[in-house]
């Protein structure tokens, strides 16, 4: 009798199976080229790669990566490149664990782990971390009418923390002369889920508002009261909807709201991708890393003209040196396409996030730490 | 509940209490308006159940049919950006993922079955295995994807994902629902024919093979559509352990593996900047994904009503 | 066969080790260790129990009478069985809907609509505790949650009162109505008293599956971990233990994980007393 179940488990797989056959076989868009290969038109032709490269991680480049892989392909079309979402310390296990090329993550290495010792390098090998992922956070609001505030730090914080509760209050007028400001109650909106944008955002607070926001920096929202988002779209949702409500997000996807401009020195800063980059150059590199390891100490309090601190960076992380050479050409090549002009203005494009190739300097060191992979 | 419940001593008690409380025998004004606001209840109820189902077909129909093309059957989202792109990879990973989670659950839950009704009688091991089943039955989804993600991490590495870790996970979800409608069922088959095959000397396994299981074979088949259907929708355990990707994957046991609802959760929650097109595919996937429940429930429909009783083991 | 049967309870036991090995970290964990900032893990999963079972009871309050009327319109009331089976397949329609997405459907089309009921309710009931407090003005509190919770229990209730339904003696109903009775009292008299064992269970069912429903709530819910309110219409709502799960769990490492697993047991914990509760009520009735 046991003959009959499994023989109809079989015939059930079986019958799957042909549906599925049925459907498509394949995918029409995945299809291996036929020996040739298209040269692509721009550029100095390069050698043409086979193989598969994983990468997991943060989730907030997955747009930029959607970008970058689809870039990349296009160039090598022999070559498939995964990248998983599971978020930036889920990455961070798995590439120290082994099994991946690459990571991408919110929060760097800490320098203690960035020394050696990741599974998914040569024994000896060093790491290569580079910024790849600079996104400007806007502090988006739903006002009708109003597309544009001043909000200085402390104001902000004192938004989020509760203590300024209508927008017709005092301290957001002060800054905003000449805007009818509604007597409407503010509606704050955090993130509910654990995330870099949340960690960027109250790391901006903690390093220009230290009195008003008092929480320090933390991934996780640290509970002062207002309303919780899940994930970015989440929170675009939130904010569309709430009359009177306010968030902070990748400037990118709250292009139909309205932006504050933040206090930056003694000017008023909108995101933009300049800005975003700019932030990025004026800071320091963090003391105690490798050459390779291109980590920056962002300056939040910067008083820098034309610089807008309240950003993301993201990172992707890498070996110097690979078991397996075709693994080290293939991250190699892939890293030099995602730090290039092209690779970081197909981001910009797709993700709306800011190309660091707009800052010399910081391009310079990036390319230099690319260039050690599988050297 | 048995089909002899309550014929019997409840009926008379309770007729005689209906005789106490129906004085005429014609309805007077005031029970004739209760009972028109009782039926007009009953006709809101179906209203309000109604109601909800056309406007969620409504809003996946009206955001996703623009996207309902052959290019969504035939491509994958790799090297997708922005507009274009299918969702043939989450299909095929959904159907392959239900197949491997069909093909634990269903042999050992029809097995421990015929175990329970055939060869149990009263032995321990009977009443531990149903109480293990009830137990089951409880398992939160997401717990089932929990403890998939820590087996898996264990044997495989921490942070593994797979088509079938998530099969794995599902498995725990389908297996009870599998055994407890087998079992319903193959109690159905009439004692009789058991005992006629055995009386005329037939060994027990060859009885079960030649009588029982024929005789309960449309309802086997119906609770297993129906555990099936139970499981095709689960998002959160596959968001946990089966991982995302938007190429192809055949192979369950290595490499992340796409399904429609995490393709759903990952369009809506993962956009680019052109965001009508991320959500035109969420809604698309989501139209496809019921249009594949629907024919499994269908399936399971076509079936003879007298099975229909194992529904509400779902 | 006798090796299926050892091997279902094998996988029960297996669940159960590998979440108390994996969770039990967790328990004895202090400060900074934890999720959400939690001082320890008591304080970290009561909450969260509270709002589980918050969002279950709501979704139950809201799908039961519902559910019951739909039952009885398939059943006693339906014009002909050709209707009763026409509500059948819409029940099992909505059973189909993937949580997923009931949870963009609640996200993006119910919860604004909720946003002037909202209002509404507070500026005329206002006194009660559930409607005190400012109203959100996104619309994503937990009795929109409950909602789109009540919608996907709903079926799974129905199907349970329509069986009790459809197991009413006949001659009880045939006496009723030789009796005099009208369709309404006939009902009350004869076919719910039968079936209230069977409501009851089914009502369990729905509660059970409510807790642990998981991506439809983590996407409606604006959830703030460690509160503890009744207010159902705030923009500040307690969240859910698989909600909570759901969207921290990709973020977290070590003792996060671990914590969150041990989460995993208490939402489970919970979820099997309300199932052998609900199972001890259909016994009873059984029995009767």
């Amino acid at each position: 009798m046991k003959l009959g179940t499994s023989k109809r488990a079989v015939a059930a797989a079986a019958a799957t199976g042909v549906i599925w056959a049925a459907l498509a076989g394949c995918a029409a868009n995945e299809e291996q080229p036929s020996g040739e290969i298209t040269p692509n038109s721009s550029g100095p032709a390069q050698a043409q790669l086979q193989g598969e490269l994983n990468g997991a991680g943060a989730s907030s480049q997955s747009a930029a990566q959607e970008a970058w892989r689809a870039g990349f392909v296009a160039l090598q079309n022999g070559v498939t490149v995964n990248y998983d979402p599971v978020g930036s310390g889920d990455g961070r296990k798995q590439f120290t664990a082994g099994g991946i090329g690459f990571v991408g993550t919110d929060a760097p290495f800490s320098v203690e782990d960035a020394g050696g010792g990741h599974g998914s390098c040569a024994a000896d090998s060093s790491l290569v971390e580079v910024p790849v992922y600079i996104s400007p956070i806007a502090v988006a609001f739903n006002l009708e009418g109003i597309d544009s505030l001043n909000l200085a730090p402390n104001v902000i914080a004192d938004i989020f923390t509760g203590k300024i509760a209508n927008w017709n209050d005092a301290a957001i007028a002060a800054d905003n002369p000449g805007v009818e400001l509604p007597d409407l109650k503010i509606s704050p909106v955090h993130r509910s889920d654990v995330s870099g944008t949340t960690g960027n955002f109250t790391d901006y607070l903690a390093a220009t508002a230290p009195e008003a926001w008092t929480a320090g920096e933390t991934e996780e929202w640290p509970q002062a009261g207002g309303e919780g988002a899940e994930k970015t779209q989440g929170m675009v949702q939130a904010l569309t909807a709430g009359k009177g409500s306010i968030g902070y997000v990748d400037a990118g996807q709250a292009r139909d709201l309205g932006w504050a401009a933040i206090k930056v020195g003694d000017e008023w800063a909108k995101p933009t991708a300049e800005g975003a980059a700019k932030a990025v150059a004026v800071s320091s590199l963090e003391s105690g890393r490798g050459e390779g390891d291109v980590v920056y100490e962002l300056n939040r309090a910067t008083d820098a003209a034309g610089a807008y601190p309240l950003i993301l960076v993201s990172y992707l992380a890498a070996c110097e040196k690979y078991e397996d050479a075709n693994t080290a050409e293939l991250v190699s090549a892939y890293l030099k396409y995602v730090t290039s002009d092209e690779g970081q203005q197909a981001a910009a494009a797709n993700a709306g996030s800011a190309p660091l190739t707009a800052d010399a300097e910081l391009s310079a060191k990036v390319s230099a730490a690319v260039e050690r992979i599988g050297s | 509940m048995t089909a002899t419940l309550t014929t019997g001593q409840p009926g008379p008690a309770l007729a005689h209490d209906a005789a106490a409380t129906l004085a005429a025998s014609r309805p007077g004004l005031a029970r004739r308006v209760k009972n028109r606001i009782a039926t007009a209840a009953v006709v809101g109820a179906v209203a309000l159940t109604a109601v909800p189902l056309a406007l969620v077909i409504w809003a996946a129909v009206e955001r996703g049919s623009a996207r309902l093309d052959l290019t969504l059957f035939s491509h994958s989202m790799r090297g997708v950006v922005g507009q274009g792109g299918g969702l043939l990879h989450a299909l095929t990973g959904t159907l392959l993922i239900t197949a491997a989670t069909a093909v634990i659950a269903i042999p050992l839950g029809i097995s421990a079955a015929i175990y329970l009704t055939e060869y149990a009688g009263r032995a321990r091991l009977a009443s531990l295995t149903r109480r293990a089943v009830d137990i089951m039955v409880s398992i939160p989804s997401i717990v089932a994807g929990l403890a998939a993600y820590a087996l898996f991490s264990l044997l495989f590495g921490p942070g593994t994902r797979s088509g079938l870790a998530g099969a794995a996970a599902l498995a725990m979800i389908m297996i009870p629902v599998v055994v407890r409608s087998s079992e319903e069922v193959l109690r159905l088959v009439p004692g009789d024919l058991r005992e006629a095959g055995l009386a005329l000397g037939s060994p027990r396994w060859r009885v079960i093979r030649k009588i029982v299981l024929p005789t309960a074979l449309p309802g086997l088949t119906a609770g297993a559509v129906l555990g099936v259907a139970r499981i095709i929708g689960e998002t959160a355990p596959l968001l946990l352990v089966a991982g995302f990707t938007d190429a192809m994957n055949y192979n369950l046991a290595e490499g992340r593996m796409a399904t429609l609802p995490v393709f759903i959760y990952t369009q809506w929650s993962a956009k680019g900047l052109d965001t009508a097109a991320y959500d035109q595919r969420a809604w698309a996937g989501a139209l496809v994904l019921m249009a594949v429940v629907v024919v499994l429930q269908l399936a399971a429909r076509a079936l003879p009503p007298q099975i229909a009783k194992i529904r509400r083991n779902r | 066969m006798k090796g299926a049967a050892i091997a279902v309870a094998l996988v029960l036991v297996g669940v159960l080790v590998f979440l108390a090995v994996n969770g039990s970290p967790a328990f004895t964990a202090g400060e900074g260790e934890l999720p959400a900032h939690a001082k320890n893990f008591l304080a970290l999963a009561a909450p969260l129990a509270f709002g589980s079972l918050w969002v279950a009871v709501i979704a139950l309050a809201l799908a039961a009478l519902p559910a019951v009327g739909v039952a009885l319109a398939a059943t006693i009331y339906a014009p002909a069985p050709r209707f009763g089976r026409f509500l059948g397949a819409v029940l099992d329609l909505l059973a189909a809907v993937p949580s997923v997405v009931f949870g963009l459907w609640g996200l993006m089309v119910l919860a604004p609509v909720m946003v002037p009921l909202y209002e509404w309710l507070h500026a005329h009931a206002g006194w009660l505790p559930f409607f005190s407090g400012e109203p959100s003005v996104t619309g994503r509190t937990v009795l929109t949650a409950g909602m789109v919770v009540a919608v996907m229990i709903l079926p799974i209730m129905a199907a349970m009162c329509r069986e009790s339904f459809a197991l009413t003696p006949p001659a009880l109903i045939e006496a009723a109505y030789a009796l005099g009775a009208t369709r309404w009292e006939m009902t009350r008299a004869a076919v719910l008293p039968v079936a209230r064992s069977g409501i009851v269970a089914g009502g369990m069912l729905g509660l059970g599956r409510a807790l642990g429903e998981t991506m439809a709530v983590a996407m409606v819910l604006s959830a703030t971990p460690d509160l503890i309110s009744l207010n159902v219409i705030s923009s500040e709502n307690p969240s859910t233990i698989a909600a909570f799960i759901a969207s921290t769990f990709p973020e977290s490492t070590g003792s996060a994980v671990s914590a969150l697993i041990g989460l995993g047991l208490v939402l489970f914990a919970i979820s099997l007393v309300v199932s052998i509760a609900g199972r001890r009520i259909a016994k009873k009735g059984a029995a009767r």
